[in-house]
């Protein structure tokens, strides 16, 4: 699914973020990625949705190879993946339906299809009453829903999340987090960065520890780690 | 595998990016109205201007159409050399026009400017002391001196006049006009284009968060452009209505009142020429429009 080999990346203001990171994540797996804030966790997660470019290093994602990738076939990597933001990253002057169906109609999806399949996702994170409302309408974690329904509509087999409780009380956090977990095991492989020590440790997943841009933990239903 | 530049878009796509592109006029609310004003009040000025400056060229050219060469031939020319005289001047590719005076009516003419006191002018007839003459125009005004130096030079021509040194200072006048015309609608075209493209180019940087977001949900570039452009080209389009209209309503009110001679100044015609102006405006809005949006878009589709 995802392979990293030997992946190093140096910035142009000469910081290096990632300093050969080797990695290899399987379908279906739940990944936690943790560490101190600049430690790499974000490039890490950017490299997969090809948002940066390894300096250096060979990346392999759903029989793509990202690090020799043109730049006119992102879109189509793009396509394969869900991809959930701190921020969550919805359209502003769009609706929760056209926000949902925007990422259907860039894949030219049939105009019939979009609207019952917008309506399931909806349905899923649980908004099917705000359909004609705008984003600052919503609370944060509605807002996360939305972005969650958007990720999920075309069916990716992959959702990457970068902080996505990171502004969420932990309520909300947690019916979030239930939703990655239904994801996951309908067989969805999920990335996420994270620094909820609580849900990491409540959930019991895979956990890669990165600090300094190297991988220094790597286990199977491990711990957060590190002191709050 | 194929491209992202699908050439061959779906009709339902296009559709999408239209009524996206209508959607965003609305929704932008505020930057829309910015947007359309500017075009607006600039396009307006420009033309008010275009206006101006084709009726300044046109009472120009009357003016100019004015010159005329006054061809006297030789006393003793009879019949046939006036019309060898003429044949000559039919040869000259120049002229548009040419009119023969024989000395009886040049006499008379002469005579009318004389008004009551032209009896003292009676008996001249006996003794004609007036050559014949022709009067002979040039299709383009600014060749009468060329054309009158090569006249003075045929046979039996005794003496040529155009008002040489009035008709010099008209044309330096009017070139001028012309050309100071020329030169400030350039200037106000290219500032018209400037401001308007401008504006457009706010309104869409305001909105780079939204062309990243597209671009993380797998947007192709073309997909996020579409919308841009027909946003950009009815701003412009619309901001290009607005003064069209008003210049054509204007244009005509102005013709009404200055019906009849006014102040001996014949204005340019309602048709084609408030039609030509409004089609000007019309392309320049919808072509900055277009052009102004695809190229701040541009800049934010590097990734």
């Amino acid at each position: 699914m995802i392979e990293m080999q030997d992946v190093w990346k140096t910035y142009r203001n000469g910081s290096n973020a990632l300093q050969g990171v080797n990695v290899k994540i399987d379908k279906g797996e739940f990944v936690y990625v943790v560490g101190p804030s600049g430690a790499g966790k974000s490039t890490f997660i950017k490299l997969m949705y090809r948002e940066e470019k390894p300096t250096k290093g060979k990346i392999f994602l759903n029989g793509f190879v990202l690090d020799k990738l043109k730049e006119r076939q992102i879109p189509k990597i793009r396509r394969g993946i869900g991809v959930i933001f701190q921020d969550f990253r919805l359209l502003p002057r769009m609706t929760v339906y056209e926000n949902v169906a925007f990422a259907m109609e860039v894949i030219e999806a049939p105009k019939k299809s979009i609207k019952p399949r917008v309506m399931e996702m909806l349905e899923l994170v649980k908004l099917k009453h705000k359909v004609r409302s705008f984003p600052d309408e919503l609370s944060g974690g509605e807002q996360q829903r939305v972005a969650l329904a958007r990720a999920l509509v075309n069916n990716p087999n992959l959702v990457i999340a970068d902080e996505p409780t990171g502004n969420l009380d932990p309520d909300t956090s947690w019916e979030i987090m239930e939703l990655f977990e239904q994801i996951n095991l309908k067989g969805t492989t999920v990335v996420m960065a994270t620094h909820n020590r609580e849900i990491v440790d409540a959930m019991r997943k895979r956990v890669i520890a990165i600090e300094n841009g190297r991988i220094v933990r790597d286990e199977e239903r491990g711990e957060y780690g590190y002191e709050d | 595998m194929r491209k992202e530049g699908n050439t061959v878009m779906k009709i339902r796509t296009l559709g999408r990016h239209v009524n996206q592109g209508f959607k965003n006029l609305a929704r932008n609310g505020w930057m829309t109205f910015a947007s359309v004003s500017a075009v607006t009040i600039t396009l307006f000025i420009l033309g008010v201007f275009l206006l101006l400056a084709m009726n300044v060229n046109h009472i120009a050219n009357i003016v100019e159409d004015q010159v005329e060469i006054n061809v006297f031939l030789d006393l003793t020319a009879g019949d046939e050399e006036i019309e060898r005289v003429q044949n000559e001047l039919q040869k000259i590719p120049e002229i548009d026009s040419i009119i023969y005076v024989p000395k009886e009516q040049g006499l008379m003419e002469f005579k009318e400017g004389f008004g009551e006191k032209s009896d003292l002018l009676d008996g001249l007839e006996e003794e004609n002391p007036l050559p014949d003459k022709f009067i002979v125009k040039t299709s383009v005004p600014q060749q009468t001196g060329m054309v009158a130096d090569r006249i003075e030079k045929m046979p039996h021509v005794s003496e040529v006049n155009y008002g040489k040194d009035t008709v010099d200072k008209l044309f330096k006048v009017t070139n001028t006009v012309r050309n100071f015309g020329l030169v400030f609608i350039v200037g106000l075209a290219f500032t018209a284009m400037f401001l308007i493209s401008n504006t457009i180019r706010l309104t869409i940087v305001a909105r780079r968060n939204e062309i990243e977001i597209m671009k993380l949900v797998g947007a192709t570039k073309w997909f996020i452009r579409w919308p841009f452009f027909v946003e950009g080209l009815l701003m412009g389009v619309i901001g290009a209505i607005i003064p069209a209209v008003l210049l054509l309503v204007g244009y005509y009110a102005l013709l009404q009142v200055m019906e009849g001679d006014f102040l001996f100044i014949s204005l340019l015609p309602f048709n084609p020429l408030s039609y030509q102006i409004a089609g000007i405006l019309l392309g320049i809005g919808a072509f900055i429009g277009m052009w102004g949006s695809m190229m701040s878009v541009r800049r934010f589709l590097k990734i």
